[in-house]
C-alpha cells in the first residue's frame, strides 16, 4: 500500500467510490466536515459535564482567579475602574489550568484504547483534532465567561471603559487557544495524562516567559538585538499585554491565530504519523 | 457491490524490527463468516487493525465493499462496523449516549439517531443497562455495547476481534447466534482464540503464525486433517499442529 495514505487529507473521495459506497446498507450520504467536526465536540463538551471536571474546574478557576485580583493585586484598593488586576493573573491562571483541561484529550484514549474506536469511524483526523480541541476551548470560555460579574462589578462602582476590558476578554480567550493548542498537542505524545500535563505547563511557561524582561535582559548581555525582539514576537505574553491595554494591533491578533493553526496542524501529523508506525 | 466484500493483497507490517505480518491475502465474500485464528502474537490483531484502517500498511491494499481503504478512507470505514480487541469505549459516557455519538459520528441526523441506537440496543438486548454508565457495566454488557456500535449503521462488513471473550456460556451461544444470523447477508471476519467457535459459527478458517497463513479452509477441510485416533479436542490438535510445524520451519 502506498506510504502517502492520509487520513486527515481525504476528504470524501471521488465519485465511483462514493456510488460504490452507497448501498443498502450504512447512511444515505457522507456527513459534511463541519457535521463530523460537530459530532466530535458535542461528545468531548458533554464529556466534562458528565463528570466532576466541569465543576471543580470552574469553581477553581473563577474562585482564583477573583482570589489573585482581590489579595494580590487590589482590584478594589487599586482605585481604578478597569480589570488590570484581574487580566494581569491570566496568562499564570492559563498555563495552569488549560494544560489541566488538554493533558487527556488524547493520552486517555490511548490509554484506554478507545482511539482505535475513534479512528475506524468515518472522521477524518482532522475532524477529531479540531473537535476536541474547540470542545476544550469552548469550555475555557464559559470559565472565563462566569467572572464576568467582576466586570459587572466595576461597572456598578465606577465608570470603566468597556472597549477595553472587552479586548481583556478577547485577548485571554485567544491566549487560552494558544496554552490549550500546546497542551493538546503534547498528549498526542504520551498515554500518561501526568506527563502530558507536566510537558505543557513547562511549555507553555517558556512560551510565556520569553516576553518578560528578566530573559531578555539575559540574552542581551551577549546576543543581537534582533534575536531579542525575535524572543519577545514568540512570546504569548507580548502579545496579549498588546490586546489587554486597548491597542489593536493585528499582529496581536495573528499570533494566536498562527501558533494554534501550526499546532493542531502538528497535532494531526502526530497521530496520522502514529498511525503508520 | 462486489463479490469480495473484504478483500486484502499482500498486507506487510514490521513494528521496528519485529516482522508482525508477512504476507497476507484475504477476501470474503458476502455470505461468509471467517473465523480467524492463531496463538498469541501471530499477527491477528495487527491484520484486523490494517483492514479496519486504523494501521497503515507497509505493503498492500485492502479494499472494503469495493473501495479502496487508502485512496478513500472515509467511504470504506462507512461500510465498515468494527470491535476492537476488549471492546474499548468511553467508560464515562452512558450507553445511549455512547451509541449516538457513533450513530451521528456515521452521519445520521435528528430522530434517525434515536432510531438506529434503539435498534441496535435491542439487537444485542442492551435494554437493561441503557442508561447506564459503561464503565459500571459487566464485561459482557461492555462488549455486547461494542457490538451494538459496530452493527448500528447496518454495515456489509463487519470485523470483530474476540467478540466473545470473558463471555459467560449464555453470553456466548447468544452472540455466536448473531453472528450467524448478520452473516447470511454480510462479510464477516472473527478472530477468535476457541475452535469451537469455528465449528459453530464460521463458514471458513483462516490460521495464522508469525505474520503468514498456514492455513485456508472450510471447518470440515480443518477437521479433515486430524489424525486418526484422536478423538478429543481434535480442532486443538491439528491448530497445534500446524503452528508447532510453522514456528519449527521458522527456526
Amino acid at each position: 500500500m502506498s506510504g502517502a495514505r492520509d487520513r486527515s487529507s481525504h476528504s470524501d473521495g471521488g465519485k465511483m467510490p462514493e456510488q460504490a459506497a452507497r448501498n443498502s446498507f450504512g447512511p444515505p450520504s457522507t456527513p459534511s466536515a463541519l457535521a463530523r467536526v460537530i459530532s466530535v465536540f458535542r461528545r468531548e463538551f458533554a464529556t466534562y459535564f458528565a463528570t466532576p471536571v466541569a465543576a471543580v474546574f470552574i469553581v477553581m478557576f473563577v474562585a482564583i482567579a477573583a482570589l489573585l485580583s482581590f489579595q494580590m493585586a487590589g482590584l478594589y484598593t487599586r482605585g481604578q475602574a478597569d480589570l488590570r488586576a484581574f487580566f494581569q493573573w491570566q496568562p499564570w491562571l492559563g498555563m495552569l489550568f488549560m494544560p489541566a483541561l488538554g493533558m487527556r484529550l488524547w493520552s486517555d484514549e490511548r490509554r484506554s484504547g478507545s482511539i482505535e474506536l475513534l479512528m475506524t469511524l468515518p472522521l477524518t483526523t482532522r475532524d477529531m483534532v479540531l473537535g476536541k480541541f474547540l470542545a476544550a476551548w469552548a469550555f475555557a470560555c464559559v470559565a472565563l465567561l462566569l467572572t464576568t460579574p467582576l466586570w459587572i462589578t466595576i461597572a456598578w462602582l465606577g465608570e470603566p471603559d468597556h472597549g477595553v476590558i472587552l479586548a481583556g476578554y478577547l485577548a485571554t480567550a485567544m491566549l487560552f487557544a494558544t496554552l490549550l493548542s500546546v497542551s493538546v498537542c503534547l498528549s498526542a505524545c504520551t498515554r500518561n495524562s501526568v506527563v502530558a500535563f507536566v510537558l505543557s505547563v513547562a511549555a507553555c511557561f517558556v512560551l510565556l516567559l520569553t516576553g518578560f524582561s528578566i530573559v531578555q535582559d539575559f540574552f542581551a548581555q551577549w546576543s543581537s538585538k534582533w534575536v531579542i525582539e525575535s524572543l519577545a514576537s514568540m512570546s504569548a505574553m507580548t502579545h496579549f499585554n498588546g490586546l489587554t491595554r486597548g491597542v489593536f494591533d493585528a499582529r496581536d491578533v495573528l499570533y494566536p491565530l498562527s501558533v494554534v493553526f501550526a499546532l493542531l496542524w502538528v497535532n494531526v501529523l502526530l497521530l496520522d504519523w502514529r498511525g503508520s508506525q | 457491490m462486489p463479490a469480495n466484500l473484504i478483500q486484502a493483497t499482500g498486507l506487510r507490517k514490521s513494528f521496528g524490527t519485529l516482522a508482525a505480518v508477512r504476507g497476507i491475502d484475504l477476501c470474503v465474500a458476502r455470505g461468509h463468516v471467517l473465523g480467524f485464528l492463531g496463538p498469541n502474537g501471530a499477527g491477528k490483531s495487527t491484520t484486523m487493525r490494517m483492514l479496519t484502517g486504523f494501521l497503515q500498511p507497509d505493503a498492500g491494499t485492502v479494499n472494503i465493499a469495493g473501495i479502496d481503504l487508502a485512496m478513500n478512507p472515509l467511504g470504506a470505514k462507512r461500510n465498515l462496523g468494527y470491535l476492537p480487541e476488549g471492546a474499548p469505549a468511553y467508560g464515562e459516557m452512558r450507553v445511549e449516549e455512547f451509541l449516538a455519538f457513533t450513530a451521528r459520528a456515521r452521519g445520521y441526523r435528528g430522530a434517525e439517531v434515536a432510531r438506529r441506537v434503539h435498534s441496535a440496543v435491542a439487537r444485542v438486548h442492551l435494554q437493561p443497562c441503557r442508561g447506564q454508565r459503561i464503565e459500571t457495566l459487566s464485561k459482557g454488557y461492555k462488549r455486547r455495547t461494542g457490538i451494538a456500535q459496530a452493527l448500528l449503521h447496518d454495515p456489509p462488513v463487519l470485523i470483530l476481534d474476540e467478540p466473545t471473550d470473558g463471555l459467560d456460556p449464555n453470553q456466548k451461544f447468544e452472540v455466536r447466534q448473531l453472528v450467524r444470523d448478520l452473516g447470511k447477508d454480510r462479510a464477516i471476519i472473527l478472530s477468535t482464540h476457541i475452535l469451537e467457535e469455528v465449528e459453530a459459527v464460521c463458514t471458513r478458517a483462516v490460521i495464522i503464525n508469525h505474520g503468514r497463513m498456514v492455513f485456508d479452509g472450510t471447518p470440515k477441510e480443518l477437521d479433515a486433517r486430524v489424525p486418526a485416533g484422536v478423538t478429543h479436542n481434535r480442532l486443538d490438535h491439528i491448530f497445534r499442529t500446524l503452528t508447532a510445524a510453522n514456528s519449527k520451519e521458522r527456526a
